[in-house]
């Protein structure tokens, strides 16, 4: 297979089931969580290498899984006492067990093939270099093998428990009322994110994997309003992210994790600015034509209570606004027909008064003007 | 819909010695009472008296301390589908990323179990109970668009899609205009009349009388509980809320006096 098309697979299977997994993360508010676990995960990689005494990815998947685990009930076990905060307990758990595993690996097993940078930074260009190879038989490249049968994993589980997911992350509460345990389907999450994020090491590397788990749901929640779109896109989203980031690394020929990390910033921001709903660009236009269209209505009312027209110098100096902000209004009043007369000498029209009118709004009271 | 639950005598909450404790500071202390069916009972008391504490308690959501309680002379865990509850509504995340219908289908979760999907029937269940709170048009609307009444009324219709004998609520009334406090109360005595039991913390002393039947007044201990016209007395909400009553003994004084011209529910 062409070493590009095998590295752009990995990346997207890895993708897929980190925003996956991830995109219950945000909506339970643990993304922090997940950093945590792609962390503390590999003193059980290191034990499950010395144990077996192999690179083999099933013992370390399961190792890691362990850990996962184990973080995540220490977590709660302290937040628990209630004299140290969740995001303290974090802050305690996850390092000890990282620095354990730091200890391990250097001590045991440096010079036997387990890299600490492979795992904390990555390899991804690597993937296409070893082969799954069963009884003689080549399998083709082993790190395809891997990423994708964690994403059918991920995928089944994820299907099965849909609904149960869905009903814990929104409503506790009522999880446990209708006798769905929400403790138990918390683990089952994170054990599943422990298993995506080892597999998702051999690509992206322990720093950069929260990238992965975090970013793309974090977009697709800017984009869409239900659940399932909501996975459906953060898949599709980190997808995407990880081509262009591959494309990235490959023009700057830079460090292919790092691309990917950095195309999910990009793709981010982008949809930040730009989200039809609830991105930057709608709420400043929003808020500009809100703005605008009020600006209009005091207009109209301060020429409704007049007898004499107004003249725009006039009525800019009594709101204190810029020539730009009275022209605008005026302009708009002009267009809309509820205004006529030169700058000089501005009156309301009887299609003004009928605005004001619709629009529900009290005259002002003369004594209120200055 | 399932038919009518069998009968039982029992009452639909019996609570025999309970105490609940958050670490070790008592929030609910030996509470003895029961709860007869087919009431609008309101559970009084004040702040941190542990109301809430007392449903989530009765729902199994709290550990006790000592102490149990029997739902329709069982034990609530084989009564479950027996048991509807409407949560405070701070209590959930309106920004998720859910429709008014998907929240009210999540009712009927408990009656499907574990891994069972909802389908078409289940979604024309939830449908039928937004339509019961009179919001059936905001079905497919993203629920951070609701205003605090309708999301009140989602969470009545959600509860009602349970089609249970015994709904357990966490201050229905809080926080919702006067149309939506009217249509929630005209929904939870509609559920009376039909023999279902309703029993919710309660928050406003001058409505407890024209609204509920029955009253169980709280602050940690069980003060009294019974009949309305018995138990919502002066003497008893003193007791409840201590000298901090000044104010409110008045309210209570209008309304036993108004309480004669009560139509009979």
């Amino acid at each position: 297979m062409n070493p590009t098309v095998v590295i752009l697979l990995v990346g997207s299977c890895v993708a897929a089931s980190c925003a996956l997994v991830g995109a219950f993360l945000v909506l339970r508010r643990m993304a922090l969580l997940g950093d945590a676990i792609s962390h503390a995960v590999l003193p059980g990689i290191v034990i499950a290498f010395l144990w077996f005494g192999s690179r083999s990815t099933w013992p370390m998947v399961l190792g890691a899984a362990a850990t996962g685990v184990l973080t995540v009930f220490l977590i709660d076990l302290l937040t628990r006492t209630r004299r140290v905060r969740s995001d303290a307990a974090i802050g305690v758990v996850f390092p000890g067990l990282f620095a354990v595993g730091v200890i391990l690996a250097h001590r045991f097993a440096a010079n036997i093939d387990l890299d600490p940078e492979c795992v904390l930074y990555g390899e991804i260009a690597l993937a296409p270099f070893t082969d799954l190879v069963i009884f003689g038989v080549d399998l083709g490249p082993r790190a395809l093998w891997v990423s994708a049968v964690i994403l059918a994993i991920d995928l089944v589980v994820v299907l099965a428990l849909y609904k149960e997911f869905e009903l814990t992350s929104f409503d506790p509460a009522l999880a446990t009322a209708l006798g769905f345990s929400p403790v138990l389907v918390h683990y089952v999450l994170m054990s599943l994110v422990s298993v995506t994020v080892v597999g998702s090491f051999e690509a992206v590397g322990a720093i950069l994997v929260v990238a992965m788990l975090i970013v793309p749901p974090a977009t697709a929640y800017l984009l869409v309003d239900r659940l399932a779109p909501m996975l459906a896109l953060s898949v599709a989203i980190g997808v995407a992210d990880a081509c262009l980031g591959y494309g990235i690394a490959y023009h700057y020929n830079a460090s292919i994790a790092g691309g990917m990390a950095t195309a999910t910033g990009i793709v981010f921001v982008i949809a930040w600015i730009a989200s039809p709903r609830h991105g930057l660009l709608r709420q400043f236009l929003g808020h500009r034509r809100l703005r605008r269209s009020f600006d209009a209505q005091i207009v109209l009312l301060h020429l409704k209570d007049r007898t004499l027209p107004m003249s725009r110098d006039n009525l800019a100096r009594r709101f204190g606004w810029s020539h730009t902000r009275i022209d605008h209004a005026i302009a708009t009043l002009r267009t809309d027909g509820a205004v006529d007369g030169d700058d000089a000498a501005l009156r309301i029209t009887s299609v003004g008064e009928r605005a004001l009118e619709a629009a529900g709004t009290a005259p002002l009271a003369h004594e209120a003007l200055p | 819909m399932p038919g009518e639950p069998p009968r039982t005598d029992a009452p639909a909450i019996e609570v025999h010695d309970l105490t609940v404790a958050y670490r070790t500071k008592p929030v609910l202390w030996d509470i003895d009472v029961a709860l007869p069916e087919g009431r609008l009972i309101a559970i009084v008391g004040p702040n941190g008296a542990g109301k809430s504490t007392l449903l989530k308690a009765i729902l199994g959501l709290v550990p006790a301390v000592t102490g149990w309680v029997k739902v329709f002379g069982e034990p609530y865990e084989k009564r479950r589908s027996w048991v509807g509850y409407v949560p405070q509504r701070e209590s959930v995340d309106w920004d998720f990323p859910t429709t008014a219908l998907d929240v009210v289908t999540m009712g009927l979760y408990g009656r499907l179990g574990w891994f069972r999907r909802p389908n078409a029937t289940h979604r024309d269940l939830a449908r039928a109970a937004l339509d019961q709170v009179g919001v059936a048009d905001l079905a497919d609307r993203q629920i951070s668009q609701l205003s605090g009444g309708q999301q009140q009324r989602v969470f009545l219709a959600r509860a009602l899609a349970q089609d249970a004998r015994l709904y357990l609520m966490d201050e229905p009334f809080a926080g919702i205009d006067v149309t939506t406090e009217r249509a929630v109360l005209g929904l939870l005595q509609g559920l009376r009349d039909r023999g279902r039991t309703v029993v919710a913390v309660h928050h406003d002393l001058q409505t407890v009388a024209d609204y509920f039947d029955h009253v169980v007044l709280l602050n940690m201990h069980l003060v009294d509980s019974g009949p309305v016209e018995t138990t919502f007395t002066k003497d008893n909400l003193t007791r409840t809320y201590g000298g901090r009553l000044t104010a409110l003994s008045n309210a209570a004084e209008a309304l036993l006096e108004r309480r004669p011209s009560r139509p009979k529910g």
